[in-house]
């Protein structure tokens, strides 16, 4: 992975340097709360319903075991003992205090991490596939690109105080395992007739209170003209994007205020002016950067080694995790392992800071010492030898880490929702507990199968409930938390938003129309087709009909 | 709140009194004075033939071609931060500079707060009218110079001649001076 050279080191010093002082300033009133909450959050603090919470960025999802072993000190020195990864590849503390952040940061800074733009009206931490650079549909390898766009946007002079908060993703895959058609930007690599890879640019997708998917603003960007794209992009945005109503102020609006066409045409305009200009990163630079990215010496190993069907045969249990959580690797005889932080009754993508030292020191093992941070709130270890997979599972078994529900109904997405958020309206971990006990059997979420389960605790949609193939979204129905039903939804290349199933549910209600819902498929299931495919084929009535039936 | 140039000599206090006049104010008989662009369009000869220095401040929603044919007959432009939070003028600022090659004197005017002035160097501004902070604690050349001074690096090409990050790498390799 990327590793900082010194002159990455100075400026994330220089950073913690000046939030000391900016934290110093508040705390003597020189700085008003006003003036210091966008200085803060650009530092990833949020003052939330009990304390203040710092978001730490793992840029593009990737951590080494060190990195990991640091988040875990920190987790036990300075908050209750765990954090939460979130569905864009950070970790959150929840309980730290004020005055101990600038220590944080520098204990972060030695290992090469940091909370820059973690929140904030800038451009946000880049996100990317968990599976890049070993997944087998990859074009080319994304991580080179998100770690130009790390640095492009770390501190943009001209980017900094957009009208809202600004979220790219990039994706190497032929299947989108990076949402890009739900940011602000997504970007995925693509071939053109010539051979050449370069980028489509896919702008204004988007969930909270008016969800979007994507469109696509240019078919083929080429490499050496990224940056200057993506400046004119923010240009148009930073100078047009409305600043009178939160609410409205994401580029999506814009995109929609001005027609897809109408934003190309001002975008076009702006890019010929700067298009291949010395804001471009050199080629050099790219090629120094994609050096880090290089393949780690793989041994020649064979698929499917004889010790790895003899243990699959033998244990039904790891068979079941072997099917689930373990992806195909590009290279033969090694396998990508999903580490489920979706226990039966857990609360999804928490981990305390002794399984961080545990998940550290199996990535030492099994992996390279590499990890992942998935935007499903999971761990990724990307190098385990297919002759190891056992081993590895044993030993998660013993940490409480072996829940084979990757992709699988109890494998839900959750936003903190009311037990943390200032601004949910109902809980979302406890009805993620209450669905993932109600679906605990895990042979049977194997006969469901392949299906997204995302909770939201309010219309922000930090639990992507729009894009869940069963989304749950929480609302305020007169002082009592009620849950509405979305099906459909779907964050991949076949981007859709769900649909609205009816009137709100109390909690419980909620579990049993989705029940009803997986009776509905499992009766109207074709040739073994997921669930999504499912509805697609027969739509919402169903559905609704049945939901409204056991109401 | 005290109005600073920068210069190749460093930063210099400016000691002229500007007047920001809003658009139904009067235009004092003496004295340098900022117009907004609605007056600026509708007076500009009158303005131009007063003895005192006169430039043109842009609201955040005004648009720098709004102002590209009069730029060789300007000295001065302030673009007005309604709050530190409000960024439009850096990209304004980007545009009058390198878009429309003015050369004379950008301003930033209104919330200017000493944690933003780096971004405002870099998007062209060379003039900087600085806030004082809530507590009143006095706003100096060495205050100022310190919250310039915060960053020795920076990542991206912008309007200031600042070397980015990859260039002082590619002398490093090239066995130079980082």
């Amino acid at each position: 992975m990327y590793r900082y050279d010194e002159f990455d080191h100075q400026v994330v010093r220089e950073r913690v340097a000046e939030f000391s002082d900016q934290v110093s300033r508040r705390l003597s009133g020189d700085l008003s709360e006003e003036q210091f909450r966008p200085l803060r959050l650009m530092n990833g603090v949020y003052l939330q319903l009990h304390a203040y919470m710092l978001r730490v960025a793992v840029p593009y999802g990737e951590l080494t075991s060190g990195k990991m072993r640091r988040l875990a000190h920190i987790a036990r020195v300075y908050d209750r003992g765990y954090g939460h990864f979130t569905t864009r590849q950070n970790i959150q503390f929840n309980w730290p205090k004020l005055s101990d952040i600038p220590a944080i940061l520098k204990e972060l800074a030695e290992v090469e991490m940091h909370a820059i733009q973690t929140s904030g009206n800038c451009i946000r931490n880049v996100t990317t596939d968990a599976f890049a650079g070993v997944a087998a549909d990859e074009i080319e390898d994304p991580r080179p690109w998100a770690e130009v766009l790390r640095q492009w946007s770390t501190f943009h002079p001209e980017f900094t105080y957009l009208p809202r908060k600004f979220k790219i993703a990039i994706s190497g895959g032929a299947q989108d395992r990076a949402a890009t058609f739900f940011h602000d930007i997504g970007i995925r690599l693509v071939r053109a007739e010539s051979g050449d890879a370069g980028f489509q640019i896919i702008v204004g997708g988007g969930m909270g209170r008016t969800p979007r998917v994507g469109r696509v603003l240019n078919g083929f960007v080429a490499k050496s003209e990224i940056l200057s794209y993506l400046e004119a992009i923010l240009r148009v945005y930073n100078l047009h994007g409305r600043r009178d109503n939160k609410y409205k102020a994401r580029i999506k609006i814009l995109v929609d205020a001005l027609t897809l066409e109408g934003f190309r045409a001002e975008v076009d305009a702006e890019w010929q002016r700067i298009r291949g200009s010395v804001v471009e990163v050199p080629a050099e630079e790219v090629e120094r950067i994609g050096a880090y990215f290089a393949d780690p010496d793989w041994q020649a190993l064979a698929d499917n080694p004889p010790e790895l069907a003899a243990a699959r045969s033998r244990s039904s249990a790891f068979n079941g995790w072997v099917s689930a959580n373990v992806m195909a690797h590009r290279v033969p005889g090694y396998a990508a392992v999903t580490v489920s932080l979706k226990p039966v009754g857990g609360i999804p993508g928490d981990a305390t800071a002794d399984q961080m030292d545990a998940l550290a020191d199996f990535a030492d093992r099994y992996s390279l010492g590499a990890l992942r941070v998935s935007k499903e709130q999971n761990i990724v270890l990307p190098y385990v030898r297919q002759d190891q997979l056992h081993a590895l599972w044993q030993a998660l078994v013993a940490e409480g880490l072996a829940t084979a529900n990757k992709g699988l109904i109890s494998d839900i997405i959750a936003c903190p929702g009311l037990d943390y958020c200032a601004l949910a309206n109902a809980r979302s971990i406890p009805l993620a507990q209450m669905i993932s006990e109600r679906f605990s059997d895990i042979a049977r979420q194997h006969d469901i199968g392949e299906v997204t389960l995302n909770i939201s605790g309010c219309i922000n949609a930090c639990g992507h409930h729009h894009v869940g193939n069963i989304g749950i979204l929480g609302v305020d129905k007169r002082g009592e938390e009620s849950y509405q039903l979305v099906l459909g939804g779907d964050a991949t290349q076949t981007a859709a938003i769900g649909d609205i199933a009816g009137p709100g549910f109390t909690a419980e209600g909620v579990v049993d129309a989705i029940e009803t819902v997986i009776g509905v498929y499992l009766a109207q299931r074709q040739n073994g087709e997921p669930f999504i495919d499912t509805y697609r084929r027969i739509g919402l009535t169903p559905f609704k009909e049945a939901i409204n039936a056991a109401r | 709140m005290p109005l600073v140039k920068l210069t190749a000599a460093g930063i210099e206090p400016v000691d002229t009194v500007w007047t920001r006049l809003g658009t139904d104010d009067a235009v004092p008989a003496a004295g340098a004075v900022l117009v907004p662009l609605a007056r600026w369009q509708a007076e500009k000869e009158a303005l131009l033939a007063r003895a005192d220095a006169v430039g043109v401040w842009l609201a955040a929603g005004e648009t720098a071609d709004s102002l590209s044919a009069d730029l060789d007959r300007l000295t001065v432009v302030a673009l007005d931060f309604p709050a530190f939070s409000d960024g439009r003028a850096y990209s304004t600022a980007r545009l009058l500079r390198d878009r429309f090659g003015y050369r004379g004197e950008l301003r930033a005017i209104g919330d200017v707060l000493l944690d933003q002035l780096i971004q405002m160097v870099r998007t062209g501004f060379d003039a900087l009218d600085v806030k004082a902070p809530v507590s009143g604690a006095p706003v100096t050349v060495e205050t100022i110079q310190a919250a310039l001074s915060r960053y020795s690096l920076v990542y991206q090409v912008a309007h200031d001649a600042r070397p980015p990050v990859s260039a002082l790498r590619r002398r490093l390799a090239a066995g130079g001076q980082g």
